[in-house]
C-alpha cells in the first residue's frame, strides 16, 4: 500500500513539475507489440508518433518501447514510462488492456490511451479504427478479381475486431460474386513472418488466388509474389513495395491525426476519457492506391464503395444479413449497432468453418 | 603460433571465472554495439545494470526483479539436474504452459469459492501438469529410445495450441465480451499466488528459493545427486556403480517438468493473472541460458536468474530512456550466452604460444 502511495506521489510530483514549468516538453510514451520495422501495425503507430514530433517539435518529447510482450512485461514497461514522467501513454495492442488499467489506477495524473480495447477509466481512453470499412472495399475488389472463387484469409486471433473484418470482406465479396468462398487460417499471432508465410502458402495450395491478411508482416505478400497469379492487400500499412502485383491495394491505419489531437488536448488541459472509433470518413482508415492490375470497372466500384462509406450514405453492415447458423441478424435495410459490432463473435451466413472455441 | 592444448584436468579457476569474464566481455562488446548505434555506451550499460538496482525508481524495479527472476530460477534448477546427467529437456516452455493450464483450470473450477484449499490444490495441479507433460518425452525415451531433445521441444508447440484452445474455449472468461482469455486471478483472492504484490513477493519466489536449497542438498548430500553427477561425468562408471539410466531419465525429466509446471502456475495466478493465448513469453527457453550461465550449480543459477532478470528490466529501461532498439537489447542478451560458451573453452583447454611439440 505504502508503495502505491509512493508511486502516486512520484506521479503527482511529476504532474506538478510539468505544469509548473511551461517550457518543459509534454512527454508522450508509446508501447508497441511488434518491432517498429514490421512494415504494418507497429510501423504505422510509429509513423503516428513521428507525426506528433513533427507537429510539436521541441514542445514534445516522445519515447517508445517495442516488442513488448502482452502481460506482466507490458505492465512493467507502462509503469516505467509513467514513473519517468510521461504525461500521455499510448498502449497499442489489445492485450495491453488489463495492464493499462492496472497502471492507470496507480497514476491518476497520467493519461492513457489504449488501442482496440473496451475498458475505460477516468484517465484511460480507448480508440480504434473501423477497419471493417476498409474490408468492405477489399471484399469488393477480391470478389471481382478471384478466378478460382477461393479467397484465403489469414486471421490473427479470433477476437471481435478480426471477425468483423472477415464478415465485412465476405459480405462484400459475395455481393459482387455469389460463388465466392472463404478459407480462413488462424495464425494466433500478430507478427510472426514465418507462420504468416506458411499460412499464405497453405491457402494458395488450397486454390486461393486472393490472400487477405489480418497479421502485421509482409511475409504473406512475399509468399504470394513467389507463387504468382495471387493478389494481396497491404495490411495496416500500404506495403507499396509489393505493388502493382501481388499487392493491388491496401488498408492503411492513419493514427497521426488522432495522436496529434490527443497530445494537443493534454497540452491544453482539455483531455478527457472516451471511446473513439473512426473510419474512412474521419481519415483514420485509408485505402491505399488501387494498382493498374485491377480492371478499371472494378476499381471504379471499389472507389464508389469507399466514397459511400466515407460520406455515411452506406454502412458496411446493412441488412438483410443472417448469422452463420441461418438465424436472422439484420432485417432489410437495418444497420448494425456499434455495441454488437464491438463484441462481434459470430460469422455471417455463408462463411464455412467455426470460430475457434 | 597460438594453439589450444587440452588440459589434463578441467580448470576449476576458469570454471568459476568464466561467467564473470563473459559478463564483462558482454559489457565491452555490447557497449561497442551501442556506440555504433550512436548511443553513449557507458550510459547504456549503466542504465541496464545500475538503473534497476540503484536508480531513482529502484523501489519499483527491485521487486520486479523477483517477479522476472523467480520463474527463470525455478525452471533452470529443474533443467540443471537433467543437464548434469546429460538428459536434455528443451521443452520446459511446454511444461510451463501445461502446468499453468492444469493449475488455473482447477482454480477456475472453484471460482468464486474462497477456501483455504483452493490454492494448494492449484499448486498440486500445476506440478502435476508439468510433470505429466515431461513424462511424454521421458517415457518415449526409456521405452523406444527416442531423442528427448526433439520430443520435448516439439511438445512446446503442441502445448501452445492447447493454450490457444483453452483461452478461446473451456477457460474463457464468461464475462469477457467474447474476447479470448480467462478470468483474472488478481480478482480472485483465494486463488492468487501474490503474497505482497508491491514487494514483488509471490509463492513462486518462495518456491524458487526452496528449489535452490533442495537442489543443493540433493546434489551434495543425496545418493540421487551423486548418481546424476556420476552419469554426467562418467556414464560407464555410473553403470558399474549400479545407476539405472531409465530411472534417472524419469526422475530428471519429471522433476524439471514439475518445477516448470509450478513456475507456470505461480505466474498465471499472480503476475500474469490470466490464461491468455500469449501467456508464455519464453521463460522455458531463457531458463536454459540461466542454467548454463549458473554453471548448473544451484547457487550459480540463483545469481544467473537475477542477472538475466536485470538485463530484461534494464533493457526495457534502456529502450525507453535511450531509444535503443529492442533488437540491440536482444543481441546484447545473446552475447552473454555466446561469450559464456566461448570462454568455457578455457575450462578444458589452455592457450599455448609457441611451436607444437612433437608427440
Amino acid at each position: 500500500m505504502k508503495l502505491t502511495k509512493l508511486m502516486t506521489s512520484a506521479a503527482v510530483a511529476f504532474g506538478l513539475a510539468t505544469s509548473a514549468l511551461a517550457d518543459d516538453p509534454t512527454k508522450v510514451g508509446f508501447v508497441y507489440v511488434g518491432p517498429v520495422g514490421d512494415g504494418g501495425w507497429t510501423y504505422e503507430h510509429d509513423q503516428g508518433r513521428k507525426a506528433v514530433v513533427e507537429e510539436f517539435g521541441d514542445k514534445v518529447e516522445t519515447v517508445y518501447v517495442e516488442n513488448v510482450a502482452e502481460g506482466p512485461d507490458a505492465e512493467r514497461v507502462i509503469t516505467q514510462m509513467a514513473l519517468q514522467g510521461a504525461d500521455l501513454i499510448f498502449t497499442t495492442s489489445f492485450g495491453y488492456m488489463d495492464p493499462t488499467i492496472n497502471v492507470a489506477a496507480k497514476f491518476p495524473n497520467v493519461r492513457f490511451e489504449h488501442a482496440t480495447g473496451y475498458k475505460q477509466a477516468e484517465n484511460v481512453a480507448t480508440y480504434s479504427a473501423r477497419f471493417y470499412e476498409g474490408r468492405a472495399v477489399q471484399g469488393t475488389i477480391a470478389g471481382n478479381m478471384t478466378k478460382s472463387n477461393i479467397v484465403g484469409y489469414i486471421g490473427s486471433y479470433p477476437i471481435p475486431e478480426v471477425i468483423r473484418g472477415i464478415n465485412s470482406a465476405y459480405i462484400h465479396a459475395k455481393k459482387v460474386n455469389p460463388d465466392v468462398e472463404f478459407k480462413i487460417v488462424w495464425a494466433f499471432t500478430w507478427f510472426d513472418p514465418a507462420k504468416e508465410a506458411d499460412a499464405a502458402k497453405v491457402l494458395i495450395e488450397q486454390g486461393a488466388d486472393v490472400i487477405l491478411q489480418h497479421t502485421d508482416s509482409t511475409a504473406p505478400q512475399a509468399a504470394a509474389q513467389a507463387a504468382g497469379n495471387v493478389i494481396t492487400f497491404g495490411q495496416a500499412s500500404d506495403m507499396a513495395e509489393y505493388g502493382p502485383l501481388p499487392r493491388v491495394s491496401s488498408i492503411i491505419d492513419d493514427w497521426a491525426p488522432y495522436y496529434i489531437a490527443r497530445t494537443q488536448a493534454v497540452m491544453d488541459g482539455t483531455w478527457t476519457s472516451g471511446n473513439t472509433w473512426d473510419g474512412i470518413g474521419a481519415g483514420m482508415v485509408g485505402i491505399g492506391e488501387i494498382s493498374d492490375a485491377v480492371p478499371a470497372d472494378v476499381k471504379e466500384a471499389a472507389l464508389a464503395m469507399k466514397a459511400a462509406l466515407a460520406d455515411g450514405s452506406y454502412h458496411a453492415f446493412t441488412g438483410p444479413i443472417n448469422k452463420q447458423d441461418g438465424s436472422a441478424w439484420l432485417a432489410d435495410g437495418e444497420v448494425a449497432d456499434d455495441g454488437t459490432l464491438a463484441g462481434m463473435n459470430f460469422f455471417v451466413e455463408g462463411i464455412e468453418g467455426d470460430i475457434p472455441q | 603460433m597460438i594453439r589450444l592444448e587440452k588440459r589434463p584436468q578441467p580448470s576449476r579457476a576458469w570454471s568459476l571465472a568464466t561467467p564473470v569474464v563473459a559478463v564483462l566481455a558482454t559489457m565491452v562488446a555490447g557497449g561497442m554495439l551501442f556506440g555504433i548505434l550512436g548511443k553513449d555506451p557507458v550510459e547504456a550499460i549503466r542504465t541496464i545494470f545500475w538503473e534497476p538496482l540503484f536508480g531513482e525508481f529502484a523501489f519499483y524495479y527491485r521487486p520486479q526483479l523477483l517477479v522476472k527472476g523467480a520463474p527463470l530460477v525455478l525452471i533452470a534448477i529443474g533443467l540443471s539436474l537433467g543437464f548434469k546427467a546429460g538428459i536434455w529437456n528443451i521443452g520446459a516452455e511446454g511444461q510451463y504452459i501445461i502446468g499453468a493450464l492444469v493449475g488455473a483450470g482447477i482454480g477456475l473450477a472453484f471460482y468464486p469459492l474462497e477456501a483455504w484449499f483452493v490454492f494448494p490444490l492449484m499448486v498440486i495441479g500445476g506440478a502435476f501438469g508439468g510433470w505429466l507433460w515431461a513424462m511424454i518425452p521421458a517415457y518415449l525415451k526409456t521405452r523406444f529410445g527416442t531423442n528427448e531433445i526433439l520430443v520435448s521441444l516439439m511438445l512446446v508447440y503442441v502445448a501452445e495450441q492447447f493454450l490457444a484452445s483453452m483461452s478461446l474455449g473451456l477457460l474463457r472468461n464468461p464475462e469477457g465480451h467474447g474476447f479470448p482469455g480467462s478470468r483474472n486471478f488478481n480478482s480472485y483472492e483465494g486463488a492468487s499466488s501474490w503474497i505482497n504484490e508491491n514487494a514483488g513477493m509471490h509463492w513462486g519466489v518462495v518456491a524458487a528459493l526452496i528449489a535452490v536449497i533442495f537442489a543443493y542438498v540433493l546434489l551434495n548430500r543425496h545418493m540421487v545427486g551423486y548418481h546424476i553427477r556420476l552419469t554426467g561425468e562418467a556414464p560407464r562408471a555410473a553403470r558399474f556403480a549400479g545407476v539405472k539410466p531409465a530411472r534417472l531419465i524419469l526422475f530428471c525429466l519429471g522433476t524439471s517438468g514439475m518445477l516448470a509446471g509450478l513456475a507456470g502456475l505461480f505466474e498465471v495466478s499472480g503476475p500474469s493473472g490470466q490464461v491468455s493465448i500469449d501467456f508464455n513469453v519464453g521463460y522455458g527457453f531463457t531458463a536454459i541460458i540461466v542454467a548454463f550461465l549458473g554453471r548448473l550449480h544451484p547457487v550459480g543459477i540463483l545469481l544467473a536468474g537475477g542477472l538475466m532478470a536485470l538485463t530484461y528490466i534494464g533493457g526495457d529501461i534502456a529502450q525507453s530512456n535511450l531509444q535503443l532498439p529492442s533488437a540491440a537489447i536482444q543481441v546484447f542478451q545473446g552475447m552473454l550466452l555466446f561469450f559464456l560458451l566461448a570462454f568455457d573453452l578455457l575450462t578444458n583447454f589452455r592457450i599455448s604460444l609457441g611451436k607444437p611439440e612433437v608427440a
